[in-house]
């Protein structure tokens, strides 16, 4: 326990580091703009990779809880003309209240059934911003979403954005972190584990498994808060069905059950894209062959993957 | 030895199970079966496979509820509690094929057998407020001395699906007793090990009986359970054919009919 305690904190001292040197050291604002995604893709995977790499529920839509964060404030700061700050908690609450009431139901499924019933979720949600159009913009999108002020400091420019959002990161893996190392996350690792054993030891696995999805739509607000004050403005394609999946395999690829994996499925899947325009007509086929590759040689995710080439490296030299 | 436990004061029964039935679709898998369980004692549940057993279990244990009947624990009938809700009063279980959680280690096997017993929620693991250090701090110390107990200490950092089989069964004994249980259910621990295992296992579970658990435990290997038990329950087809001290059991001619009479004994 101590031992694991003071390599984590090693850990997150290091991920200061490196997030306060990439700051200063980084100055191009499309860079900066690439690795500010990345944190907010994070934050998208750290949320579901608790509710699946954990608990062992898979949610297919939750690109859902991704726009309510950003419709919420877009909404209440455009419509309303209220702080972005006062909006965010609004934000937040409101996509764990709208989990709390989808997840009574819908995690009394499991398995495909969860997914269907998820992935319906997800498209009535996505609908609702693409036909609501005297509140959401309809499918041309809202347009004029103010930028985050706070007191002197703007967070307009690349770099102050970016440090606000990977603070919120670090904040978000420390939380995640201790969630899973307490008895919490152990009740919900013993869901994955075996519910029917979960159940026998006295877990009560329906209330955790409902908290675990509230905590990961909480987290897919926030995102989507700070998605929108990033861009300024959001349509419903933002939060399609194929975002929930790409959610989906930023945990996959980046190894279940791994708070780093979040990270690293996060940084993949937003930076594929980029280092594939290249292949210009051929970037989804060398996409789709990259993700293959990886599940092939890589099943149990880069994290796990990478962690078993270093030792089988470490073990060859000896 | 049996008639020194006959002597025990008549006191009022732990579990009482009343004419409790449950069909599944027509099968009627228990059939108008009632018994009481003494506290402190140690009840032997056989029977051919088929017979009940492990519904009986199951209804003991709140997986599903009887359609007739009343199962009434420590005072209170059990229909409508939750399984979780039925552990934190006292009922605990190990099962046929041992139910581990392989993902995680030992220790932490035992940890989460302590569930109902510490109460540290999300808001407490986030902020770690002293009170959860030292309740985590007493669930780490509470699990190592229930792991010396079982003779597996030296492994508690190692994953549980690596221990020997043997080892595995007496794991998920340990945590069930991290509970601390009232009602111990034990469905055939014995299966899978050996001699030697199974008379340790034997001795275990006296000396969780000396703790003041009560224990109702299925088996099939005979000695074990004609040794340890102060009392035998007899089913066949679902329902009670017999119910005595051992010696009575073993001489009853239904039970030799139904039962014993088709094994070598």
């Amino acid at each position: 326990m101590t031992n694991r305690a003071t390599w984590f904190r090693i850990a997150y001292t290091a991920m200061a580091g490196i997030v306060i040197l990439t700051g200063i050291l980084v100055s191009n604002a499309y860079h900066l703009q690439l690795l500010t995604f990345i944190g907010i893709n994070t934050l998208l995977a750290l949320g579901l990779n608790m509710l699946m790499g954990y608990a062992g529920q898979i949610s297919l839509g939750h690109a859902a809880f991704y726009g309510i964060g950003a419709y919420t404030t877009a909404i209440l700061t455009v419509h309303y003309g209220i702080s972005p700050w006062m909006a965010l908690p609004a934000a937040i609450l409101i996509a764990m209240a709208v989990a709390y009431i989808v997840g009574v139901p819908t995690l009394k499924l499991s398995g495909y059934y969860l997914g269907m019933g998820t992935l319906g979720f997800g498209m009535i949600v996505h609908i609702l911003f693409r036909e609501w159009s005297s509140v959401t913009g309809g499918a041309s999108g809202f347009i004029g979403i103010p930028p985050l002020e706070l007191g002197p400091i703007s967070f307009t420019s690349g770099r102050n954005y970016f440090y606000l959002v990977w603070a919120l990161v670090l904040l978000s893996i420390i939380i995640c972190q201790r969630i899973i190392d307490s008895r919490i996350g152990r009740g919900l690792r013993a869901i994955h584990d075996g519910e029917k054993a979960a159940k026998a030891v006295g877990v009560n696995t329906s209330a955790l498994k409902l908290q675990v999805f509230v905590l990961s739509a909480a987290l897919s607000a926030l995102a989507g808060f700070l998605y929108a004050h990033l861009v300024y403005f959001i349509s419903p394609g933002t939060f399609d069905f194929i975002t929930s999946i790409r959610m989906v395999t930023m945990v996959v690829i980046g190894g279940m059950a791994s708070i780093w994996g979040a990270l690293l499925g996060a940084s993949l899947l937003t930076l594929l894209p980029e280092w594939l325009h290249s292949f210009s007509e051929f970037e989804m086929v060398v996409y789709g062959l990259v993700l293959m590759t990886v599940m092939i040689f890589l099943p149990q995710g880069l994290t796990r993957g990478l962690m078993d080439l270093y030792e089988r490296s470490k073990k060859s030299q000896t | 030895m049996s008639d020194q436990k006959k002597a025990k004061p008549d006191n009022r029964p732990l579990l009482e199970v009343s004419a409790v039935s449950k069909s599944f679709g027509g099968v009627h898998a228990v059939r108008d079966v009632s018994f009481s369980l003494i506290p402190g004692t140690i009840t032997g549940l056989i029977g051919p496979n088929g017979a009940g057993k492990t519904t009986l279990f199951n209804l003991i244990t709140g997986v599903f509820p009887a359609n007739r009947g009343q199962i009434t624990f420590d005072g209170t009938a059990t229909h409508k509690f939750r399984i979780n809700d039925l552990v934190s009063r006292g009922i605990a279980r190990t099962f046929q094929n041992v139910e581990l959680f392989e993902s995680m280690t030992v220790l932490e096997n035992i940890l989460v057998g302590q569930h109902t017993r510490t109460r540290c929620g999300i808001w407490g693991s986030i902020f770690r407020f002293p009170w959860v250090r030292r309740e985590e701090r007493q669930a780490r110390e509470n699990a190592m001395t229930l792991l010396t107990s079982v003779g597996i200490d030296a492994y508690a950092d190692q994953p549980s699906g690596d221990l020997p089989f043997g080892w595995q069964r007496l794991l998920e004994l340990a945590r069930a007793l991290a509970a601390q249980p009232k009602l111990l259910l034990l469905d055939e621990p014995a299966a899978g090990l050996n001699i030697t295992e199974t008379a340790q296992l034997g001795e275990l579970i006296q000396k969780i009986q000396q703790q003041g658990i009560t224990i109702l435990l299925v088996e099939h290997d005979m000695s074990l359970t004609m040794t340890v038990s102060d009392k035998i329950i007899v089913l066949d087809q679902g329902q009670k054919i017999a119910e005595g001290l051992p010696r009575e059991v073993q001489e009853n001619e239904a039970v030799v009919k139904a039962y014993l009479g088709t094994t070598e004994n």
